[in-house]
């Protein structure tokens, strides 16, 4: 799992004591090992995308083998937001303040064309750019709609995430960064547009390629 | 399926002081339309819907159109005196049509199995006087189109039961499927612009190379 040798412990001593049926590891990675194996997401679709992840939930599939299995109708219990469909101006408030309400550690899926950019509705006067603009995602998944395998491949690339993490340093999850914020700022209905448009603190305007 | 001709004589007959035209189509489909003028609208949807012959019982669907004002030229011909000698002349005579929104109504018979029967109602111009009756008192269907109406194009439907935005939020301005929308400045690099989205990639292509 984790290619760096374990600290504090030579890896030709480690592999001779496993060979007499005694595991050693790291706290940090079997902490992670435990919160990897047991993200459960959050119950809730915006649009076609969530068709997708409710088929990746079923027998076909099978999200239950990753630990996924149980989708929580409470934001209050669940780590894992998938942000699966369109998300409207209308419905970013609320997916926010969704967001808010999870306890840390939470991470967040953005499923599918509309959750990542604003796929086909881009350039309309409805759609949010991407839900990116006001919480962090930690897995974007392209596809109108992404596939079942890409929502699992999507799962296991956040699964990977979490083993990197470490207790302290840079790469700690943000429950263990004291510096780092839990809640957003939910964005206000205004006149014209949300207010603010974006939240510059967890989203820059992409940089232009410039054709000279 | 009674033609709009006899439609309008049934329905003038029926409520009094009722007029309505015939709107030409000249699509393939030829399918023409009648204009009923709000004040009797109410009563002509009400008589359309329990009239024996009509029996239009089923809103299908119900649009808002926004014409803007327009320039209308028509080619007319006109008797001059040409040196000495009166001929014929074609003459371009422009005449300006103030813009209005427009709902309009598809009209089906579930009893007789006919339709449909397209209903149009014009509002006056297109700022202050933007009043129509509601038709939802008649058919029912039309309660959240016509709020939706109400939310795109600002139409303000009169004797409407509940007449709120469905799409965008209280308090938000606009009505985003007018031709005169101005949307929120928010352009984002797109790697392959075309069409509108070429305008303003060029606009903040300058906009950027000015500081």
């Amino acid at each position: 799992m984790n290619p760096e040798p374990q600290a504090g412990i030579d890896e030709g001593l480690r592999s001779e004591l496993s060979k007499q049926g005694i595991f050693t590891t790291k706290l940090a990675d079997i902490y992670n090992w435990g919160r990897k194996n047991s993200v459960w997401p959050l119950q809730f679709g915006l649009a076609c995308c969530a068709i997708e992840m409710i088929a990746t939930t079923m027998a076909r599939y099978d999200l239950a083998r990753f630990g996924a299995e149980v989708f929580r109708p409470s934001p209050r219990q669940a780590d894992l937001m998938i942000v699966a469909g369109t998300v409207t101006k209308k419905m970013a408030p609320q997916v926010v303040r969704l967001y808010n309400q999870m306890p840390e550690p939470k991470y967040v899926i953005a499923m599918g064309a509309c959750a990542i950019s604003g796929g086909p509705f881009k350039q309309g006067y409805n759609v949010l750019k991407g839900i990116d603009r006001f919480i962090p995602v930690d897995v974007h998944i392209p596809g109108c709609p992404p596939r079942p395998e890409a929502l699992i491949h999507a799962f296991m690339t956040l699964q990977q995430k979490i083993s990197d993490q470490t207790f302290a340093g840079p790469n700690r999850p943000r429950h263990l960064d004291p510096a780092a914020p839990s809640e957003f700022p939910v964005p206000q209905f205004g006149e014209h547009d949300l207010v603010p448009p974006n939240n510059r603190n967890v989203w820059q305007p992409p940089a232009r390629a410039r054709h000279e | 399926m009674l033609s709009p001709e006899e439609i309008k004589a049934r329905a003038e007959a029926a409520v009094p002081g009722a007029k309505l035209d015939i709107v030409p189509n000249d699509s393939p489909s030829a399918q023409r339309s009648l204009l009923v003028d709000a004040s009797h609208a109410v009563a002509v949807a009400t008589f359309l819907r329990y009239d024996v012959e009509l029996r239009l019982d089923y809103c299908s669907n119900v649009s808002g159109v926004d014409w803007l004002d327009a320039e209308i030229s028509e080619k007319v011909k006109v008797k001059k005196v040409v040196d000495g000698v009166e001929k014929e002349v074609d003459e371009v005579r422009k005449t300006k049509r103030p813009g209005y929104l427009e709902a309009v109504y598809h009209l089906y018979s579930m009893d007789k199995k006919h339709g449909p029967v397209v209903l149009r109602m014009r509002t006056e111009n297109r700022a202050d006087k933007n009043h129509l009756p509601s038709l939802t008192p008649v058919w029912r269907g039309a309660e959240f189109q016509e709020r939706e109406i109400f939310d795109l194009y600002g139409i303000i439907f009169d004797g409407h039961p509940d007449l709120r935005r469905i799409l965008m939020w209280d308090g938000y301005q606009d009505h985003p499927m007018r031709k005169d929308y101005v949307e929120p400045d928010d352009y984002e690099y797109e790697p392959t612009p075309h069409d509108e989205v070429l305008e303003k990639a060029k606009r903040q292509a300058a906009a950027e190379a000015k500081p």
